[in-house]
């Protein structure tokens, strides 16, 4: 597989007063372009450690990636990034909003042909309507959409989800991430995705990449998922393979759980 | 000593004071005399607005008739105060000469001079708090002078801007008073910008750096933006200082204004005024005081 971006020896570690507390030890991962994988496992073992050292954000104690041939340094609008909570600058309407990075990254486009890049992809989320609130206006969803357009519209070379739908009621979390596999099937952009949902990881993914738990966390398992694409809920949940997969997910986390070793070791 | 037989009688009273004609309490449906307590109260609070300030009010004009007459008898009472500031309150916008002018001239003469140097302390203060929020270092720096300097008396900076402008002739009073106002008024423009900068959530700064925002922009799109209710508020205080350092820098200066005035009648001993010009400075420091937090209360919901 020729990888797109790699994540080599990825490790990174924290002082702490007891010492250097290494949260994630020579995470090894590679992703072919155009592929989704999500990145599960327990809560603190280090999946937004990883996602944001990718994203830039956060320093990188050793090791180092690579995206579409060049060691990253530093964060980048080549990247797209979601998190939990939408991020949204609250003075600006969603349109502004957006209108932010499309400015940044198509300096040289007309004005009109920048809007209109801003108005497809608002559209596109389903906040036609929407466009010219702000998020004070808007709803919890109706946000995480706006952040959604966000990242697409700068056509990144990545995409990074931090749990995105994490806050989300059920209904509007479906809604969202047909959303999200839509947009994604039109731009195939080469995305890494942490969440906590197993259901979620094998809807939309081709691979799922289970970590250990921390410290010294690593990749442990990584799951092939080969549902057929364009993807439905339903026959993706229908798919004879779907509980054995699920399965299979559900163990590795309870595994782990059972053998997290103390901080001290 | 007969009612403590009825208690359901008692419990029922409150509602009932107002309306003689309900003859049969016990029998009384419970409903109605509820609503008609919520809103006989609500029509006292009402009332409460203008009532309880108008007592208030009084009672401070019956100690100061009270005062005037017993402890201190140079004190002109209420009466007298009122007929000789009559003039300066009647026609507001007379000019009779430099130091003997209208209320609202006064007062007027000293909002520019306020403005001016609110001004300066703003221009002074917001980039300094910006340098103090962005950097430790300046912190470090320059906190432990800022804490020195902040509680200073317009007083005794207003001696200093006089030897710093000796040079300047006839506009040394003026920049002197400036000068003091600037650097009393701003301080909380300093500090609440700074507290501000430093409170920008981490996602915003996120935002900027994933765009790759150049310094500028990330300033002017997301740390400004981000830091203005805070600013808004430190407006606010650095104005109510302003006002409140005019009056000490006119009185020194012997510039005409509100303090002026204040200051040339007591030296010409006419006491009635003095009050008159006390009255006036609280009413347009309220006054400032209200539109400000006007201004800042729209920031805070944007
Ligand atoms: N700035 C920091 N300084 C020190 N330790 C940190 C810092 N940030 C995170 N950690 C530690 O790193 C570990 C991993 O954190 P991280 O946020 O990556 O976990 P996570 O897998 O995303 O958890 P969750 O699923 O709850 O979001 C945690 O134990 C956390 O305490
Ligand atoms: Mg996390």
């Amino acid at each position: 597989m020729s990888a797109y971006c790699e994540l080599f020896n990825l490790t990174k570690v924290y002082p702490s007063p007891k010492g250097p507390a290494v949260i994630v030890k020579d995470f090894n991962l590679r992703l072919a372009e155009g592929e989704f994988v999500t990145l599960i496992g327990h809560s603190g073992c280090g999946k937004s450690t990883v996602l944001s050292m990718v994203a830039g954000l956060n320093g990188i104690t050793d090791g180092g990636i690579i995206l579409a041939g060049r060691e990253l340094a530093g964060p980048g609008p080549d990247r797209g990034v979601v998190f939990q909570s939408p991020s949204l600058l609250p003075w600006l309407t969603a349109f502004e909003n957006v209108m932010l990075g499309i400015n940044q990254v198509f300096f040289t486009a007309q004005p009109h042909e920048r809007e209109q890049i801003a108005e497809y992809y608002l559209s596109v989320v389903g906040l036609a309507d929407a466009m010219h609130k702000r998020p004070a206006e808007l709803s919890q969803g109706m946000r995480q959409r706006v952040g959604i357009a966000r990242a697409f519209a700068l056509k990144p070379k990545m995409l990074l989800l931090d749990e995105p739908f994490g806050m989300l009621d059920s209904l509007t979390r479906y809604e969202l991430q047909a959303v999200l596999l839509e947009l994604w099937r039109k731009n195939r952009i080469t995305t890494l995705m942490v969440t906590h949902d197993v259901d979620e990881a094998l809807y939309l993914s081709d691979r799922v990449v289970c970590m250990t738990d921390g410290p010294e966390a690593e990749v442990g398992d990584i799951i092939e998922v080969k549902f057929p694409r364009p993807r439905d809920r339903k026959a993706v949940m229908e798919h004879p393979d779907y509980y054995p997969l699920r399965e299979r997910l559900i163990e590795f986390l309870e595994i782990h759980a059972h053998r997290r070793r103390p901080p001290t070791a | 000593m007969s009612n403590s037989t009825l208690p359901t009688i008692l419990t029922a009273q409150p509602a009932e004071t107002g309306k003689p004609a309900a003859g049969t309490p016990a029998a009384a449906p419970l409903p109605p005399p509820a609503g008609r307590t919520t809103r006989d109260w609500s029509r006292l609070v009402k009332l409460d607005w203008l009532l309880l300030p108008a007592v208030g009010l009084a009672a401070v004009v019956v100690m100061w008739f009270i005062l005037s007459a017993t402890l201190s008898k140079d004190l002109p009472n209420p009466t007298r105060t009122w007929e000789s500031s009559k003039p300066y309150v009647v026609e507001p916008f007379s000019y009779r000469g430099e130091l003997d002018q209208g209320i609202l001239r006064f007062t007027w003469l000293s909002l520019v001079l306020v403005a001016k140097g609110y001004v300066i302390a703003l221009a002074l203060g917001t980039p300094l708090g910006f340098l103090l929020g962005l950097s430790k270092m300046m912190t470090k720096m320059l906190d432990p002078i800022i804490q020195i300097l902040r509680p200073v008396s317009p007083l005794a900076w207003l001696p200093l801007g006089m030897v710093l402008f000796l040079g300047a002739g006839k506009q040394a009073s003026e920049l002197a008073a400036l000068f003091t106002i600037a650097i009393c008024a701003m301080w909380p423009t300093v500090l609440n910008t700074a507290v501000g900068v430093r409170a920008i959530p981490q996602d915003y700064l996120n935002v900027a750096k994933v765009l790759k925002l150049s310094r500028w922009k990330t300033l002017t799109k997301v740390m400004i933006p981000a830091t203005l209710p805070y600013m808004f508020t430190g407006f606010r205080l650095s104005l109510g200082i302003a006002w409140l350092v005019i009056v000490a820098a006119e009185m020194l200066t012997g510039r005409p204004g509100i303090g002026g005035f204040l200051w040339q009648q007591y030296n010409a001993l006419v006491y009635e005024q003095i009050i008159l010009c006390i009255l006036t400075i609280g009413i347009v420091g309220f006054i400032l005081d209200r539109l400000m937090s006007v201004v800042e209360r729209r920031f805070k919901t944007a």
